[in-house]
Formats: structure tokens, C-alpha cells, sequence
């Protein structure tokens, strides 16, 4: 028989009987190609939902046993041996060419490069423009936030004008810092890109949108098609330095403006 | 099998398709160019990818991605360009990528950068050193051998004459002994087991395994790997003549060749006069300079540079035998190509130059 005791001024629930609704573990919530569930990335970061986007996609487009990803260096690095599918680091700014010769070397493969906007639009821009040029059989995926997020919040390529970073404590200027590249706009001029598109996880119908755009990327590998190429805009609380709550507002107000979610190019339909 | 006319390019090229490679990357620069022209029409025919990447950084980085599914994969450059592709070869080295790379030098300047290397922290690569293309054809295949056996890069450190240098060459493939299974290599097929592999600079643990997050020790466990692996392979060198010899010649690359041409001729005017031509220059023959220069007044080094090999003869001996530099840069007016000091008669001059002083000094003591 539950024997309940009351304590004034607290609610009480029974604790030597199971719950009538199960408890949940951080593992339940953890895409099953997800290792581990637990993260030490920071509360309000973006990234660990557009990681979790992305191995959904991998699951259910049935690419599981084909994939190979290519990690470059950032925060999100912290997936790179969190992953039940095949993983190869890169250096920063690196990822676009070992991916290049992975698939190269096995065209079976199902290859995909996971990169920040300081790994790929600063350290290595022309890797990510030459592998999209050459129409490479592979897909980018970029996590783009606009700091140096695992540094601390130093200004990137993408960082857009007025935001503060630590190195621009009074927000980005032209006239001083120079402006941010919009690389999905960049790439969408190229030839050899299939499918480019700019995406975000600031609330759950971006992150909706998200999953559907990675998998018509990898929809545009699995055919053959030549490049493609995902920018997912994620939050950054620590390197924006603002409550994690108002993340996703600061996004939509500061980031998506400037770097526009749309698709840019799909050419899986012809 | 019958010998083919064919310059050193080529039979590198050929020796690395012997040896099972499918994948190459390069940039074009001069002299590494033509190995680079090799590949390209060498490996389709035979299954592989030959790429002309858009910069030395893209050239490491494909051979890197090839060489991570377990494909035998090359890359390569000129010193310059080698320069550039520093980094990756540390960070193979950590991640634990085979790979094969060839510096096409331009004279001798780079022997601290393939010996020392360029790279980040505490890596170390084998260097081989062939004089010719016949030996280029065998160690460039052995270079293949020492890389999947090590899970290391291993450098061939070639030179502007072997590159061009027509000569009657033999290739064949060279059996090195078994290789453990390469069951690190990546084709996807791991995925979704519960123990999806992981190639990596930072770690090979995963977080699954629980076993924490010590890039600490991975560096540490890699310094343990590479000492071994330098302990266990076993230096090789050329010598010649030094049994009796007042002064020894160490040389290595094509300078080497000169200096073993120039000995034998001394030899042949009486002169007591010997040579040694490390081809492993990493690990460096110490034994071999060691016993070489057991007896000798002098061991002189020649190299097209301002005295790097002189470093590690020196360390060889350890005050043991006096050393002396008879080397020194020599160019033609391209800055690289044909060294003019590169010349069995002014080498005779130099080594004689040595063996009067050491003469000398022990008359007048």
C-alpha cells in the first residue's frame, strides 16, 4: 500500500514504488547512432541538434554501413568519437579534401564533412569552393554560428556586422573588420554544386526543415550528382555572450538576415 | 624480368604501382613534376586515381582520405611544396595514416626538414635516400612496406638528377615480408555495430568505451610507437674503401654517387681514401659512420647545402674522429638543376685538400 507523507510547503511523490509514467534516461532522447548522450558542449549550443539531424538522416536514408564522416576541428569536434559510424579527422579547414579522397578511393561510400564556419570559411575556403568546383561526389555540412565558438567567441568569415564578438567588443565594422562571405551564396555560383542550401535550428520548425534539407543532400550524393552542400546557422549563447534563452531570437534577428535560409541550387530533379 | 630505359620519375612512378599504390595527388613543380605526369598515366589503367590537386595542402589531404580506406596512396612535392604539407605529416603521424611522400628536392637544403621535420609536436618519419633510379625503384617500394607495417608516413628524398637521369631500370614488385591486417581501414561498413571505427589525431578511444578523453596520452603512446619503430628498422648505408683510410667521405643522394666516383679514382692514384653513402637517413646509419670512421684522420662530409647531414655525422662519432664540411650550396642560374660543384674532378680536389691538412697536421706534430 503507498504511503504518502506530507511535508508542509512541498509537494511529495511516492518513492518506493515504480512511477506510473517511466523515467526517462538522456540516453532515451540520443538518435541511436549517437553513442553517448551526454555532450559537454555548452546549454544552448546548436550544434548537438544539427548533429542529431544529421545521423537521422544518415538512419533512415539507409546509408548507415556506407557512411564515412570527416570531422574538421571545433566544438562540434566532441562528436567525432561519439558517432556508431565511421569517423575520419581532419586538420582545420581540411575535411573537404580527405573527403575527396575517401570517395576517390571508394566510390561506394557515403561521404560527408562536418565543419565550422572557422574551420571551413576561414582556414579552409578554398578547399570547400575547389571540392564544390570539381562537382566531388561528397557533402559539406556546415555549422555555422559566426564565432570562434571552442576559442571563446573570436570573429569569424561569417561573423555578421554589429555583432560583438571578443575581438570585436563594439560589433563588427566594415571599415575596421570587413564583411562577412556568404558562402552558400558563394558556392551556389559554382557549376559542380547540386544542392546548396542554408538552414537553422533556432526553433522546431527550422529544425524540421533542417533534417529535410540534409537528406536532400545525401538524397544528391546517393544519385550521383555532384556536390552538395548544407549550412545549418546554429546558436552560440557563450560565444555571442547572451543568455541561452535568447539565442534563438538573437539568431533570427542577427544571423538570418544576413545569411538567408533558402535553397540555393537542387539539380537532384533533373 | 628485362630492364626498361627510363628516367628516375618514371621509375619511381613504376615502383609505386609495383608496390600496389592506386592513389596519387600532386601539384606540379619542378622537379617532382614528371612524377606526377607518371602517375597520371600509370594508375588509370591499373584501377587507380591520379589527381592534380589545387595546391600541395589539397595534394596531402586526398592521399590522406585515400590512405585512410587502406588504399596504398602517395603524394609529393619539391621542398617548397613539402614545406606546405608539414602539418598533415605530423598529424598522419598522430592519426596513425600510412602514406607514402616524396620530395623531389632541388640540391640538398631540405635534409632538416625531411630529418627533423617541419610538423607539429614530437613525430618522427622514416627518410630513405636513393642515389639512383634502380634504388629508388627498390626503396620506394620498401617506403610502402614501412608504412603500412608502422602505420607512419615514410619519406623518399629524391633529387633533380634522379628525377631526370635516363638509366636502364628493372622494375619488379619486392616481397618485404607479411603486413598485419590493415583493420583500421575505413569503408563504412563498420557503421551501426556498436563499434564503428575511428581515425583520428585525438584519440582512436571513443566515447562509448568510457575510458575518458587524454590527448595527453595518445601523444605519449605515439612517442612510445615511434621509438620503436626507429629501434626496430634497421639503418642502411653504402660504404667503400674505408678499411685503411686516412680520410672517410660521407655523402648521400646523388652527391653520393660523385663521391664514390671520386674515392675510386683516388683510390686508384693510391690515395687512402674511403666513402660512406647513408641511405636511411632516418633512422641515420650511426654504426656505419661509426665503424667507417674507426682509424680515419678525418670523416669529411659533402653535401649541396650548408652542412645538415654534418649534424647527425657529427653526433654519429661524438668527438670520436675529427669532421670536417667540404660541401657547400652550388647552383645553376634556375636556383636549383645542376650544381656546378657537382664534378668528380673538384670533389678529387676537395678530398685531397682534407687529406693534405690531416697529413700535414700529423707531420708537423
Amino acid at each position: 500500500m503507498t504511503q504518502i507523507f506530507e511535508v508542509e510547503g512541498h509537494s511529495t511523490i511516492p518513492t518506493h514504488t515504480a512511477p506510473t509514467i517511466p523515467a526517462k534516461l538522456v540516453d532515451d532522447f540520443t538518435p541511436t547512432l549517437i553513442d553517448y548522450g551526454e555532450h559537454h558542449l555548452c546549454p544552448g549550443c546548436g550544434e548537438p541538434i544539427a548533429m542529431r539531424s544529421a545521423m537521422e538522416a544518415v538512419e533512415e536514408l539507409g546509408l548507415v554501413q556506407r557512411a564515412i564522416a570527416v570531422f574538421g576541428i571545433g566544438c562540434y569536434t566532441a562528436y567525432s568519437n561519439n558517432l556508431d559510424i565511421e569517423v575520419l579527422q581532419a586538420l582545420h579547414g581540411r575535411a573537404p579534401s580527405l573527403a575527396t579522397g575517401v570517395k576517390r578511393a571508394k566510390p561506394d561510400t557515403f561521404v560527408f564533412t562536418v565543419q565550422g564556419d572557422g574551420d571551413m570559411v576561414n582556414e579552409g575556403l578554398q578547399e570547400v569552393l575547389h571540392t564544390a568546383a570539381r562537382g566531388e561526389n561528397v557533402t559539406c555540412i556546415l555549422l555555422n554560428n559566426g564565432v570562434f565558438g571552442e576559442t571563446g567567441g573570436h570573429v569569424t568569415a561569417t561573423t555578421v556586422l554589429g555583432q560583438r564578438t571578443k575581438n570585436t567588443l563594439d560589433g563588427r565594422q566594415a571599415e575596421r573588420d570587413g564583411y562577412p562571405i556568404l558562402i552558400s551564396n558563394l558556392i551556389a555560383q559554382l557549376e559542380g554544386a547540386a544542392f546548396v542550401a542554408r538552414c537553422a535550428v533556432n526553433n522546431a520548425g527550422n529544425v524540421a526543415r533542417t533534417k529535410k534539407l540534409i537528406q536532400r543532400a545525401f538524397e544528391t550524393q546517393v544519385a550521383r550528382r555532384g556536390f552538395s552542400f548544407v549550412e545549418i546557422l546554429t546558436m552560440c549563447p557563450t560565444g555571442w555572450f547572451i543568455e541561452t534563452t535568447e539565442a534563438p531570437g538573437y539568431l533570427q534577428e542577427n544571423l538570418s538576415p544576413v545569411h538567408a535560409p533558402g535553397v540555393l541550387v537542387d539539380r537532384l530533379a533533373e | 624480368m628485362a630492364a626498361d630505359l627510363m628516367e628516375g620519375s618514371e621509375a619511381i612512378a613504376a615502383a609505386m604501382v609495383a608496390a600496389g599504390c592506386r592513389f596519387f595527388a600532386g601539384y606540379p613543380m619542378t622537379p617532382f613534376t614528371e612524377v606526377l605526369e607518371h602517375m597520371a598515366k600509370r594508375l588509370p589503367p591499373v584501377g587507380g586515381v591520379c589527381i592534380n590537386a589545387e595546391s600541395e595542402l589539397e595534394a596531402v589531404g586526398m592521399a590522406w582520405g585515400a590512405a585512410a580506406t587502406g588504399t596504398p596512396a602517395a603524394t609529393g612535392s619539391t621542398g617548397q611544396g613539402l614545406a606546405l604539407m608539414q602539418e598533415s605529416f605530423a598529424e598522419l603521424s598522430y592519426g596513425r595514416v600510412p602514406l607514402v611522400l616524396l620530395n623531389m628536392a632541388r640540391a640538398q637544403g631540405d635534409y632538416f626538414q625531411a630529418t627533423r621535420g617541419g610538423g607539429h609536436g614530437d613525430y618522427r618519419h622514416v627518410v630513405l635516400a636513393p642515389a639512383d633510379a634502380n634504388e629508388a625503384s627498390e626503396l620506394v617500394q620498401l617506403a610502402f612496406h614501412l608504412a603500412f607495417l608502422w602505420r607512419n608516413p615514410v619519406l623518399v628524398m629524391g633529387d633533380y638528377y634522379l628525377a631526370h637521369t635516363m638509366q636502364s631500370v628493372t622494375v619488379e614488385p619486392l616481397d618485404f615480408g607479411p603486413l598485419p591486417p590493415a583493420d583500421w581501414a575505413l569503408d563504412g561498413s563498420s557503421g551501426g555495430t556498436g563499434r564503428a571505427k575511428l581515425l583520428s589525431s585525438l584519440s582512436q578511444t571513443k566515447r562509448r568505451d568510457m575510458a575518458g578523453y587524454d590527448l595527453g596520452q595518445v601523444y605519449v603512446e605515439h612517442a612510445q610507437r615511434i621509438a620503436e619503430m626507429l629501434a626496430a628498422i634497421e639503418p642502411r648505408a653504402e660504404s667503400g674503401f674505408t678499411d685503411d683510410a686516412d680520410v672517410v667521405v660521407v655523402a648521400y643522394g646523388t652527391p653520393g654517387r660523385y663521391v664514390r666516383a671520386a674515392v675510386e679514382r683516388l683510390r686508384a692514384e693510391g690515395e687512402k681514401v674511403g666513402y660512406v653513402r647513408p641511405v636511411t637517413l632516418l633512422p641515420f646509419p650511426d654504426d656505419a659512420v661509426r665503424r667507417a670512421a674507426a682509424g680515419a684522420k678525418c670523416v669529411a662530409v659533402y653535401e649541396v647545402n650548408t652542412g645538415q647531414m654534418y649534424d647527425d655525422v657529427r653526433l654519429a662519432l661524438l668527438g670520436s674522429v675529427p669532421t670536417e664540411f667540404i660541401g657547400g650550396p652550388s647552383y645553376d642560374e634556375s636556383g636549383f638543376g645542376i650544381a656546378p660543384d657537382l664534378d668528380v674532378n673538384k670533389m678529387k680536389d676537395r678530398i685531397r685538400g682534407v687529406l693534405g691538412r690531416v697529413n700535414g697536421q700529423k707531420a708537423a706534430v
